[in-house]
């Protein structure tokens, strides 16, 4: 026993160095332990409890939480298709069954060698380019079944992820609009200067003077909140900036990362220097995990300049810096709170709310959560002045807005505009033709109509956090909510019971009507149960998983009413389809195998 | 400052201290508000919901959410009723209840809360998950059929007996109550019979042994009284 559990102390000890043996950084513990195995060693979990004096039940518990962690061998190779409907719309079912049936694996299950596992996950923020997939982690786009049938090449030969050909992993930019962000060419401390110049208190009457607000989606003040959390009193003051960027059909944080880190960290910067922060972190999405050593490289080439560290710029009193935490799949974890609870090591269940963030975030400290593309604007306000940036845009909605637009037009991308732009123009733009439909902010925000489409990008109009995805007359516009209810249902926290039953429920029903068996019952309690989730859920998801359902009952109709096959109640348990385990373990597929059936 | 607070709670004046949430307040009046997760000897944890009410027109856990002067309550209406009655459904189709056969029938609040909302069937489609029993410990019995995700029992451990035997893993529908022990078996933990964690479960996950039946069905604490009339459901011993 003592021996196996040394075997695990040469990769752990040094894991738990690095991570000061902290606990408040199990998870970051967690993703690195599983690098070592492919997955989380049950010896492994009982070394990390004493070494880090938590309970085993609380370290299996935060592991079982998160859909990239495995507590069972998950393969060598874990293959994840992207499962979003845009990677759908793209072909990825098709090339996932056909890499399953040329590998001889089932969806989901661990080939019998232990070498494979297909499977799919939530949107990896891959849909200008997929359909995609994710290998141990690291993202593959573009796929086609000739990709996909090297792919199966180098698994059948057994070739480390390593050594496949660096092209397979190359990842666009498609920035197809900049405006002032994406064309600025940003001078590292240029921002950290002008604040110096300036004076704090004058630089935050700048940011509040440009009218900024929160890129994330809720368009919170950035100066209100920056003002609140310098106001509250803490030990310690925390910024964070939240690059969890989960909502199906978003990718401008991926771009601007990869691009303008230097941008986004130095409005972190200010931001800290604002609110006396002296840590700070940067929390990825684990399907970003590509971009961590570029990532690294700029935080420390900004610590060579004393952009980041102790007395930066000279000024004594000046000292911050910046960790960078991974996620492990889970949306849920790009709720503020929950992100602050990931952040700690737990499970990322979403706090009850008041006291927010500002006051009792990060440890119960002062706490600041902002988006990747709300710090690049604070830099460039902290740069050029809030008059200037809040003469863009509209009254309400100050400045420019990213949108990833992806979907049916010739040029998915990223899409910079001032705030105010209107759908059509968009479409314009992007070459979208035969608009059916545009789904705007991911799932969880809105679906329009051609009838709509003057509307405006803006937070009196039209909010987001920028997915734009566009779908043209051919598609049925039921498999796209359909598909979202899906993702809702697998990323409910469990938490709460309306959320965490109530999507389950939700996307069964939606798979009732899918198969046929669907009467105008189940569409009268579809809609019931969406008021339920709407009224009594937990946090925002389980309010916003009714939206694309509701959106599209009432925007396009006919599509449900299609499927509405019967006139009365027909249930859900289908005898027949029960019989199929049966047909497959006899190797009968004869119609006396089959229940006689009155409806076909 | 405390003396003058009070608020309404479906038209009665219910005084209330500081730090008081809704449903202690209610309580303290002697108001039943329909729940599960919150027990007044622990940290409200908020889960269930179905201690919502509608505060000042805004849907709200009563258990997390602390009352303001003259703030006006909603609770008993046919309108949350109902949704309680639903999110009732979704507890029984998520495990599986069969309460004509189970050892906590009358004692149970998740029985006795449905009977209370006068829940006439599950309505929702079953689930019929497949969650074990666990058998291994001399005294208690675990079975998950029955979990509601409360985490009373993970609490108590934690609160009160300064252990770790229970904790929540997974996610979503998945969600599981597991146990501290590599072999995921309660035999293998420190639990006893005499911790907090032990009698806190308000369905019969947790159970002793060898008692069963004891208290004959229908001499048990919600067949003498409604759960309403029960000023602190924690139930008679088996």
């Amino acid at each position: 026993m003592v021996s196996q559990i040394n075997t695990h102390a040469g990769y752990l000890d040094t894991i738990l160095d690095r991570r000061q043996h902290n606990a408040h950084n199990l998870l970051q513990i967690l993703i690195e332990a599983q690098e070592h195995y492919g997955y989380i060693h049950p010896d492994a979990l009982d070394y990390l409890s004493e070494h880090l004096q938590l309970p085993r039940a609380r370290i299996e518990g935060v592991a079982g939480f998160y859909s990239f962690l495995h507590l069972r061998p998950a393969g060598v190779y874990r293959v994840l298709f992207s499962d979003n409907i845009i990677d759908r719309m793209a072909g990825s079912l098709d090339l996932m069954a056909g890499m399953c049936s040329q590998l001889w694996v089932e969806p989901g299950k661990v080939s019998e060698d232990g070498q494979l596992c297909i499977s799919t996950t939530s949107c990896t923020g891959m849909c200008d380019q997929g359909p995609a997939m994710l290998v141990n982690n690291l993202a593959i786009n573009r796929l086609d079944a000739s990709r996909v049938n090297a792919i199966c090449e180098l698994i059948r030969e057994q070739v480390p992820v390593t050594a496949w050909p660096v092209s397979f992993f190359s990842i666009e930019d498609n920035i197809r609009r900049r405006d002032i962000l994406l064309e600025s060419h940003f001078i590292s401390g240029s921002a950290l200067n002008a604040l110096i110049q300036r004076g704090t208190q004058q630089t935050l009457q700048e940011i509040k003077t440009s009218r900024l607000r929160g890129r994330g989606g809720a368009g919170f003040s950035t100066g209100a909140k920056w003002e609140l959390c310098r106001a509250a009193t803490g030990d310690q003051h925390y910024v964070v900036c939240n690059a969890d960027e989960g909502e199906p059909g978003t990718f401008k944080d991926r771009v601007l990362l990869n691009n303008f880190a230097d941008m986004v960290f130095e409005g972190m910067t200010l931001c800290a220097r604002i609110v006396g922060a002296a840590k700070g972190f940067l929390y990825l999405r684990g399907e970003y995990r590509y971009l961590l050593d570029h990532l690294q490289a700029v935080l420390q080439h900004r610590r060579q300049l004393n952009l980041l560290g102790e007395a930066i710029l000279g000024l004594d009193d000046f000292n911050f810096d910046i960790e960078i935490h991974l996620g492990a799949g889970a949306y849920i974890c790009g709720e503020e709170s929950a992100l602050i609870e990931s952040m700690e090591g737990k499970r990322g269940t979403p706090r009850n709310r008041p006291p927010f963030p500002v006051t009792n975030g990060y440890l119960d400290q002062p706490t600041v959560v902002n988006n990747v593309e709300t710090f690049a604007a604070a830099s460039l306000i902290g740069l050029r002045g809030g008059d200037w940036y809040a003469q863009i845009g509209t009254d309400t909605s100050s400045g420019t807005k990213i949108l990833s637009v992806s979907g049916d037009c010739e040029r998915p991308g990223l899409y910079e505009y001032p705030f105010g732009v209107s759908v059509c123009q968009v479409l314009s733009d992007c070459g979208a033709q035969d608009t059916q439909a545009v789904q705007i902010s991911g799932p969880s925000g809105m679906c329009i109509a051609p009838d709509e489409f003057s509307r405006r990008i803006a937070f009196d109009d039209i909010p987001t956090a920028g997915a734009f995805m566009v779908f043209n007359r051919s598609r049925d516009m039921f498999e796209v909510a359909r598909n979202f209810v899906h993702f809702f249902a697998h990323e409910s926290c469990g938490f709460c019971t309306p959320c965490r039953v109530g999507t389950s429920l939700l996307s069964n029903m939606m798979d009732k009507l899918s198969h046929g068996h669907g009467s105008p019952y189940d569409f009268a309690e579809i809609e019931k149960l969406n008021v339920l989730l709407q009224s009594t859920s937990h946090c925002g998801l389980g309010h916003s998983a009714c939206n694309p359902v509701l959106d599209t009952i009432a925007r396009f109709r006919p599509a449900y009413e299609k499927r509405l096959a019967h006139k009365e109640f027909v249930p859900a348990f289908d005898l027949d389809h029960a019989l199929s385990q049966a047909r497959q373990m006899t190797g009968r597929d004869d119609t006396g195998a089959h229940l006689e059936r009155s409806d076909v | 400052m405390s003396q003058n607070n009070t608020f309404t709670l479906d038209g009665k004046t219910v005084p209330f201290t500081d730090g008081q949430t809704i449903i202690q307040a209610a309580m303290a009046a002697g108001v039943y508000i329909p729940h599960l997760c919150f027990n007044p000897e622990f940290k409200p944890h908020g889960s269930c919901k179905l201690c919502t009410v509608k505060a000042n027109g805004r849907q709200t856990s009563s258990c997390t959410q602390h009352p303001l002067p003259d703030m006006r309550v909603e609770s008993d209406t046919p309108e949350i009723n109902d949704e309680r009655r639903a999110l009732l459904q979704m507890l029984f189709v998520e495990g599986n209840h069969f309460c004509p056969s189970c050892e906590k029938s009358g004692n149970c609040q998740l029985q006795a809360t449905a009977y209370e909302l006068k829940m006439m069937s599950p309505h929702f489609d079953q689930f019929f998950p497949d969650r074990p029993l666990d058998a291994s410990h001399p005294e208690y019995l675990l079975d998950y059929n029955r979990c509601i995700l409360c985490s009373l029992c993970v609490r108590a451990s934690i609160d009160v007996d300064g252990k770790n035997v229970f904790a929540l893993s997974g996610r979503g529908i998945k969600s599981h109550l597991i146990v501290n022990a590599k072999s995921g078996r309660l035999a293998d933990t420190d639990f006893s019979g005499d911790d907090k964690a032990a009698h806190v479960c308000p369905v019969g996950v947790i159970l002793k042994k060898r008692v069963g039946f004891a208290t004959p069905i229908g001499q048990r604490t919600f067949d003498e009284q409604p759960i309403s009339a029960t000023p602190h459901p924690t139930v008679k011993g088996a």
